[in-house]
């Protein structure tokens, strides 16, 4: 069993190499002074408005991407109509193109030279530069995970019960809240925290956008970068924290509700196994 | 469906239109950039060369996390996801922290095209273990052993039994590690140092043109990469069928 042993040193080593120890580093780098060193160098004006701007961020995205997951998901599920499958590809587009991209599709529409620009400038609507354009980049990155999270609970759940509260009496909403909303709360949870995970952590598309206006448009990603750019490792190690602690959360977060579920999927039939980890692939 | 168009369809149109807005010539002119060209190259083959190195890293860690038995494994096993959950640019700079001019190892990867390829496979190791992982899990040990207990060495067994039935999860793998890791920016900016025609790779371009106001010029660019990711996503879909028509014949 030589031979096993020497994989698993080798596998062990790429992981730690290559993960482990440089996260564990940046923790090092950011309290090797102290953590009052750390907790002044993120505290400074630009660091807390940065702070503020993510999580202000997060709260108009969040919700807007589980809305709007909710409803696409909803449609998918339970209305058989022709484009089904090109709205179920669109949704996929910001897994498969470069945040920049995203990034710079929206100025392009939205921006001051771009097709909206000059309609949305009359009305004294300033998107690019400004947190509409941060919230829409992280939106856009972000918007597929809600929809791949719920879409396959909804098709397994079936309609039966939806229609049976129907013919009891139940109008639309009291089926979608007593009967639709509670079974997929599970897989809405999951998409949630995947979305909050990347808009927090957004980088490429908010950096278009938003102009990295210190201290106006810079988020906790933008002030990590500026703050290595000058020169001032301290500020950007202790943001690197902050942002390491809460994806570190989300993790665990994730892990166990992945174990909930996988638990669940044990007493269903043999032939929904096969489904088991294509979810969180999907949303990778 | 107007948050898609608003958000996703739209801005997506608009990426094009401004691409040919200097008609087929414009476009050409802007791709055909030398400090692009040379970007677009060197972000093509490390993006290859990591998805090679990762799909077999990958293999390796799903087989030891499925087959093997040690202590602390669950730990590995969350660790992996790690660069999922981390945010780009804190990856970026823990990579630097730890392998960059302040190096408690003395080895500088900053700024080269090593760091580069080092961050890309940061980014996409969660991808090319989980794609396999799922796979391994469902084949049975007995065959491996079968293998092993005719005579066959561990090379032997792993190419004869292992790797014919991973491959297309290896290949899917693979192909969205090569995906992410042709747009990927976040991670790669810090190290790389972005130095023209050295390591400055193809998203760091578009950054850099859209901050200059060459926006048609930057969404040519991006027209290309989406392209090329496309191009190769299908290819690999269409040698997945192949592999799963041979099985099944």
């Amino acid at each position: 069993m030589k031979r096993l042993h020497l994989l698993r040193v080798g596998v062990l080593a790429y992981v730690g190499l290559l993960v482990a120890l440089p996260v564990g580093s940046v923790f090092f780098r950011a309290f090797e002074h102290g953590v009052g060193v750390a907790w002044d160098s993120i505290t400074t004006t630009d660091g807390v408005h940065a702070l503020w701007l993510t999580l202000l961020t997060v709260l108009i995205a969040v919700p807007a991407d589980a809305i709007f997951g909710v409803g696409v998901a909803l449609i998918l599920a339970r209305h058989r109509f022709r484009g089904a499958f090109l709205l179920d590809a669109l949704v996929d587009i910001p897994l498969a193109i470069s945040p920049v991209i995203v990034g710079l599709s929206l100025v392009l529409v939205y921006g001051e030279t771009g097709w909206f620009g000059r309609v949305l400038a009359g009305w004294g609507i300033q998107v690019i530069f400004s947190l509409p354009g941060i919230v829409m980049a992280s939106a856009v990155v972000a918007l597929p995970y809600v929809v791949r999270e719920v879409l396959p609970v909804l098709e397994e759940i079936g309609t039966e019960q939806e229609e049976a509260a129907g013919t009891l009496g139940a109008g639309k909403f009291a089926v979608f809240r007593r009967i639709t909303l509670p079974s997929i709360r599970g897989g809405f949870a999951y998409g949630v925290t995947l979305t909050t995970a990347r808009v927090l952590g957004e980088f490429g598309a908010v950096a278009i956008v938003s102009g990295n206006i210190e201290g106006r448009t810079q988020t906790l990603t933008l002030f990590i970068q500026s703050s290595v750019d000058n020169l001032n490792p301290a500020s950007a190690y202790a943001g690197a924290v902050v942002l390491a602690v809460i994806a570190i959360l989300i993790l665990g977060v994730l892990q166990r509700s992945r174990s909930e579920r996988r638990w669940s999927w044990r007493s269903a039939p043999a032939e929904s196994l096969s489904t088991l980890d294509p979810p969180l692939l999907s949303t990778m | 469906m107007t948050y898609l168009s608003l958000l996703v369809l739209l801005p997506l149109a608009a990426v094009v239109e401004n691409a040919f807005k200097g008609g087929w010539s414009g476009f050409w002119t802007a791709v055909t950039e030398p400090e692009g060209v040379a970007a677009l190259e060197l972000t093509v083959i490390c993006s290859v060369l990591v998805a090679i190195v990762n799909s077999i890293a990958g293999l390796a860690i799903a087989w030891v996390l499925v087959r093997d038995r040690f202590v602390g494994k669950r730990v590995v096993s969350a660790i992996i996801d790690l660069p999922f959950a981390l945010p780009t640019i804190v990856a970026g700079l823990t990579l630097l922290s730890l392998y960059g001019a302040q190096s408690p190892f003395g080895v500088n990867i900053a700024d080269t095209r090593i760091g580069i390829c080092v961050a890309l496979a940061f980014v996409t190791l969660p991808f090319c273990v989980r794609s396999v992982q799922p796979v391994l899990a469902e084949m049975d040990k007995e065959s491996e052993e079968a293998a092993a207990s005719l005579g066959a060495s561990p090379p032997v067994v792993v190419r004869r039994v292992v790797l014919p039935s991973v491959a297309p999860a290896m290949l899917a793998g693979a192909g969205l590690a090569f995906a992410r890791a042709l747009g990927e920016f976040g991670s790669v900016v810090l190290i790389s140092g972005n130095l023209p025609f050295k390591t400055e790779v193809a998203s760091s371009w578009i950054y850099s043109l859209s901050q200059s106001g060459q926006l048609p010029a930057a969404a040519a660019v991006s027209t290309v990469l989406v392209a090329t990711a496309l191009v190769v996503l299908l290819a690999m879909g269409a040698v997945r069928r192949r592999f799963d028509l041979d099985r099944t014949r």
